[in-house]
């Protein structure tokens, strides 16, 4: 725990930062012009680039159509370079899988689905940087692709990963922070209609600090919606200005 | 604002890593002034520096705030203890160092933090937008945290003299900067900056000379003119930490031999042997207990330990080395182990040592030195002008460094203990040696204990099971105030048997995280000393509130069984409880309702049952291997006014300890199994490794001396060979057997289960799979974790984030290992001081045991005080004996003579008390019987008054009338 006591000392995480600070966001929304929609997203070091095509005609066997519905494709992959020491492959390993499958039900649950059926969404996620809270970078760049594709959703999907150190509820862990701490949360969210579509736990926590954690790690997904909102009406406001 | 740090780390596997990290700088970090004209209109603004209105120092004229560096810290902070300093601003980049550097220091540190009076402040000046410094391409971080440290101070002394708005400087309060590294202050006096060395800062203090002698000495060998080096060098880290790699030298910590101190070993991972080190070159400087990297000699330079007993003499005053001093090889190689030299010193692990001021032979001289108490640590070189008054007393010193022109270490005086012999005194020498927390409890942790009067509510009962109705009794020592089980055994209707054992309830008043439960992590244990228990919480609740006495009501955590007669556990349950203990009884008062047939009432009853269970229980362990061991206990009988000891004798044992035993044994295993279900990662058991079979060497040797085998294939093997070893003319072998079993046993510890592997748990004594400590709360912390593991278990209790973390469980169970060690060691010690005190002014006949036979010495026990003492021979005696012993290693056997000794044979010595060594005064043993002429002292005259006689009938009878 000797990184926590850094904390105990200061009163500051050891990157200087409050409990319940996030860490810099920017991104970019189109950075990807090939793609229907794509975003490019810094928080902190981590840095993540997600393109979606779609909706469009289902590739591949017919079999996968689904006829009330669209079919949300998840591709979720680490670049062998992103973390410190490099990876052996960018997927198919356990984690990467795991994150995968939390991409897919997080937007099966967020994207207006209903609207597109007998087609095909796809969302391709790329890390290229990994310090920290990846689950929810993805999500949050995911998100901006998609809104820059112009896919109905029923809101923002935000995300923000926290965890209990002691009796503090710390936001938006770096991946130092990770390794410390014993149990983290991650939680995806609609922040206006304040519905969780996501949340995933890592290690054991009890009972007793789950409200306590979600109630911290909710209100660091309203922070990343203000954030990512008042990027887009700026983007969307810039690119109405140059369209005249 | 944001920062990236950059820098490159090796890995575990060699590759090089660059890591990147964010850092953040804030402009929300305040300066802790009271009354700053910038910061005190901010909301979190909280002031702690307090400029005192007149300056002390006769540097600084004006009022000031201290700054120390990163060694100031390390190595002075006795001075920045010391109640003159206060107003000190501590700097992020400082904490962080002395956190890396040395736990020690940074738990001090900590607490003078936390102490309000001393008016410490940290500056966060590494995320302060105006204080953080970069790194240059190619400093080190030695250089740039000094860089960082005059920046803050910089910044300071702008800060606190100018006033916003205004270009005029205000000049009221100013900065000192302590550093004791001369180009930092002559950088940072370039910038304008006050810096001063501690002790020229401290000599500047009016009016407080005597915190000169605190200063530590580092690197001012100026009093040593001798160019010869003494010592070789040490290899620089790089060096040693590549050697290491590359397996040239090996790493581990340096034990100094007890006896002789010329020499010393090595323990090193891995290998079964201890490196060997011999002679003062080789050692190299290395303390006892210092990380240190070896090289290993050639083959056929290793030597053997030598086996003998070596004093340093106490005349030596130079730091010339004698031509003796290179330590003694050994003739034969036959039992040569690897054998090596100390290279450099990895890890430092000094601490504070009590001891005394050897006396000077040259007077008016301020430099001294110091023998400490521990005999494993040299002397110390010291500078202190009170050696007049100090020469009488124990004191405490530590030591600063070792140049390797200095013969001795140097040091500096910390503070005087009290006159040497004085009982206070030596038992404060006793805590401070073992490292035991032993201050009274601060304010903070009183805080937290309940309001008196403390009254059982309503609430409370509805949330545990009333109990108070069962006829439940306690068993203990007399005069125990400490109560922390009791037990009830009651027939059922279906003539089962219900067995209750029921707990003190600690965890109800102790909560996590509270500055009492954080006091009683740290203590770790209950320490007993003859004459002194050292709580490890406050005395509310260890002998009164937790403590289940007699006809009171108490919260209890009790665990309760359905058993049948032949004592199979047919059910387990845990409840939290209320309970009224019936009756508080000592061991010997319950064995005496015991075995009263005329006594039928409930307790009685209650008793006899749980006796004849218990019976059961002990076969039923016995069968599956447990061992019985024996130590060599004693207790003493010690006046109630003067404390002084009357009478020793060792502790009797009757069947209702082993009764309590049992069930308590019964209880840890049902808890161990329960917690270890359901925390599979987290919970804390207690296992004892078997030990390696060449601990058992000399317990093989000893039973083969009286055509004995020992088995030691398996724990049961033991048990079963121990038992066979009876010699029908000596009832005392197998006892005497069992103490050297003992001896080679390893130590049981607690462990986190997420940490070691599950075959791992086996705890060898008991012969039990799993195994945990459940019932002393109130003097265990263990105990304290297990239940509230328990009680999230059945669900009565809620747990915490660090109660389920492997890692931090492991490090709690670490300190607690420690704790119980050392809490051994004291009690030991204590008893020993003890037995001093009670021979000062005696001389006694005593029959007595060969346990041992060492090369100069027979290690006696005297089994009427449980006493173990050295019979030295081939020595100069007073008389200038020339007696010869032939020393016979395979036997083992001493001979003189017509008299051989062999292990185990019965002799009778005479004990008194050497007190020519003020220090260490030791108890003499001398032979009387068997005669060896010219070496055994004639048997006393048994007329005279305060000698008495050794014969066991005699002190039966001697019992007998006391009683
Ligand atoms: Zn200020």
């Amino acid at each position: 725990m000797a990184r926590t006591e850094a904390f105990f000392d200061t009163g500051l995480r050891a990157d200087g930062r409050d409990p319940s600070q996030l860490r810099k966001i920017s991104c970019k929304v189109g950075a990807f012009k090939q793609a229907d929609g794509s975003a490019y997203i810094e928080q902190g070091k981590t840095k993540i680039l997600a393109t979606v095509y779609g909706p469009q005609e289902i590739r591949g066997g017919k079999s996968k159509v689904l006829h009330d519905r669209a079919l949300i494709n998840c591709q979720f992959s680490m670049a062998v370079f992103c973390t410190s020491e490099r990876r052996n492959r960018p997927r198919g390993d356990r984690k990467t899988m795991e994150l995968n499958s939390m991409l897919q039900q997080t937007y099966e649950a967020a994207i207006r689905v209903e609207l597109f059926p007998r087609s095909q969404i796809d969302i391709f996620v790329e890390v290229l940087q990994a310090d920290g809270g990846v689950a929810s970078a993805a999500i949050n760049a995911a998100t901006l692709a998609l809104i820059d594709a112009g896919v109905p959703m029923k809101d923002y999907v935000c995300a923000c990963s926290a965890a209990m150190v002691d009796d503090f509820p710390f936001l938006d862990l770096s991946h130092l922070e990770e390794i410390v701490v014993g149990s983290m949360v991650t939680f995806a969210c609609l922040p206006r209609s304040k519905q969780i579509v996501l949340s995933e736990m890592s290690g054991r926590l009890h009972l007793d600090y789950l409200d306590k954690v979600m109630d911290a790690a909710l209100k660091g997904c309203e922070d990343v919606f203000h954030i990512m909102d008042s990027i887009v009406r700026s983007q969307v406001a810039h690119m109405a200005a140059a369209m005249g | 604002m944001l920062k990236t740090k950059v820098f490159f780390k090796k890995t575990k596997r060699g590759s090089v890593l660059k890591v990147v990290r964010e850092h953040y700088l804030r402009n929300d970090i305040y300066c802790g002034s009271s009354g700053c004209r910038h910061c005190q209109e901010n909301e979190n603004f909280k002031p702690v520096l307090m400029p005192d209105s007149i300056s002390k120092s006769d540097l600084v004229p004006l009022p000031h705030y201290i700054i120390p560096d990163t060694n100031v810290v390390l190595h002075q902070i006795s001075i920045l203890e010391s109640p003159v300093i206060h107003n000190v601003i501590i700097l992020s980049t400082v904490l962080q160092e002395v956190r890396n550097k040395s736990p020690p220091a940074y738990k001090r540190l900590r607490d003078l933090l936390a102490n309000e009076n001393k008016r410490f402040y940290i500056f966060v000046n590494e995320h302060h937008f105006e204080t953080y410094v970069e790194q240059e391409p190619g400093e080190e971080d030695n250089d740039r945290n000094d860089r960082a440290i005059r920046r803050a101070c910089f910044w300071y002394q702008e800060h606190l003299t100018s006033v916003p708005g205004k270009r005029k400087r205000d000049p009221n309060i100013t900065i000192v900067l302590l550093t004791d590294d001369r180009d930092n202050r002559e950088a940072a006096i370039r910038d304008g900056i006050k810096a001063y060395s501690t002790s020229e800062y401290v000599e500047s203090l009016k009016g407080h000379p005597e915190l000169q002698d605190l200063v530590a000495k580092i690197g001012t060998c100026i009093f040593i003119d001798n160019k010869k080096s003494v010592f070789p060098d040490h290899l620089p880290a790089s060096v040693v930490h590549d050697g290491i790699k590359q397996k040239k030298y090996l790493q581990g910590a340096f034990q100094a031999s007890r006896e002789n101190y010329l020499e010393g070993f090595v323990n090193i991972e891995g290998m079964e042997k201890p490196v060997l080190i011999q002679g003062l070159s080789h050692l190299n400087r290395a303390v006892h207990d210092d990380i240190v990297a070896v090289e290993l000699l050639p083959q056929n330079q290793w030597s053997a330990p030598s086996g003998i007993v070596l004093e340093e003499k106490v005349d030596d005053q130079g730091d010339a080395v004698e031509e003796n001093e290179v330590g003694e090889p050994k003739d034969h190689l036959s039992e040569a182990q690897p054998t090596g030299k100390v290279v450099g010193i990895i890890k430092r692990k000094w601490r504070h040592y009590c001891g005394i001021l050897q006396p000077s032979i040259i007077k008016d001289r301020n430099m001294h030195l110091f023998i400490p108490a521990e005999r494993r640590i040299p002397k110390i070189r010291i500078e202190t002008r009170q050696a007049e008054t100090l020469s009488k007393q124990r004191i405490v010193v530590a030591i600063d460094s070792w140049p390797r022109n200095s013969r001795y270490p140097l040091g500096h005086f910390v503070r005087a203990l009290g006159e040497v012999g004085d009982k206070a005194t030596e038992n404060e020498v006793l805590l401070l040696e073992h490292d035991i927390p032993h201050s009274h409890f601060s304010e903070a942790v009183l805080a937290c204990l309940p309001k008196l009067p403390w009254a059982i509510r309503e609430e409370d009962i509805e949330k545990r099971e009333d109990l108070r109705h069962l006829v439940i009794c306690s068993v203990d020592p007399p005069g125990c105030t400490d109560i922390d089980d009791a037990l009830h055994c009651r027939e059922l209707t279906n003539g089962n048997l219900e067995v209750g054992v029921h707990i003190a309830d600690v965890t109800h008043f102790i909560r996590p995280g509270t500055a009492i439960d954080q006091e009683a992590a740290a203590r770790g244990t209950t320490v007993y000393l003859v004459d002194n228990r050292i709580d490890m919480v406050p005395e509310l609740l260890s002998s009164n509130l937790c403590s289940l006495r007699g006809n009171e009501e108490r919260f209890a955590f009790s665990v309760i069984w359905e058993v049948n007669k032949k004592a199979e556990i047919l059910s387990t349950h845990f409840c939290k409880s209320i309970i009224c203990s019936k009756a508080a009884l000592t061991y010997e008062h319950a064995q005496l309702k015991i075995d009263d047939s005329r006594l039928n009432d409930e307790v009685t009853c209650s008793l006899r049952r749980l006796n004849s269970l218990a019976k059961i229980l002990k076969k039923q362990r016995m069968d599956k291997g447990a061992l019985i061991l024996a130590s060599p206990e004693i207790r003493f009988e010690v006046d109630s006014e003067t404390h002084d000891p009357i009478d020793v004798e060792v502790k009797q044992l009757r069947e209702t300890n082993s009764m309590v035993e049992e069930f308590m044994l019964l209880a840890n295993i049902s808890v161990a199994k329960k917690i270890l279900e359901d925390f599979p990662e987290c919970a804390v058991l207690r296992r004892h490794p078997p030990p390696p079979n060449a601990n058992f060497d000399p317990l093989i040797k000893a039973a083969k001396s009286r055509g004995f085998t020992i088995r030691i294939d398996s724990g049961k093997g033991l048990a079963d060979s121990l038992d066979a070893a009876v010699v029908p003319d000596n009832p005392y072998f197998n006892t005497m057997l069992r103490i050297v079993a003992t001896r080679c046993m390893m130590q049981a510890v607690y462990f986190s289960t997420g940490t070691v592997q599950e075959e791992d748990f086996y705890h060898y004594g008991l012969a039990a799979p799993i195994y945990t400590h459940f019932t002393s709360p109130i003097r265990r912390y263990a105990d304290i974790l297990v239940h509230r593991l328990l009680a999230a278990s059945i669900g009565s209790d809620s747990t915490y984030s660090h109660l389920l973390d492997k890692h931090t469980v492991q490090h709690l169970c670490n300190n607690l290992n420690y704790r119980h060690r050392m809490a051994l060691y004291a009690g030991r010690a204590s008893a020993q001081l003890h037995t001093r005190l009670f021979f000062k002014d005696r001389i006694e006949q005593q029959e007595g045991y060969v346990l041992f036979v060492r090369k100069n010495a027979l290690v006696i026990l005297i089994p009427k005080y449980g006493l173990e003492g050295n019979l030295f021979l081939n020595r100069d005696c007073e008389g200038g004996t020339s007696v010869q012993f032939q020393f016979n290693e395979e036997e083992p056997s001493q001979t003189c003579g017509k008299v051989t000794f062999r292990l185990f044979d019965k002799v009778i010595v005479q004990i008194s008390i050497n007190a020519s060594n003020v220090q260490h005064q030791k108890m003499v043993l001398k032979l009387v019987h068997p005669t060896v002429p010219g070496f055994s002292v004639p048997s006393q005259d048994l007329s005279k008054g305060d000698v008495s006689v050794s014969s066991s009938e005699e002190m039966a009878k001697k019992r007998k009338k006391k009683s």
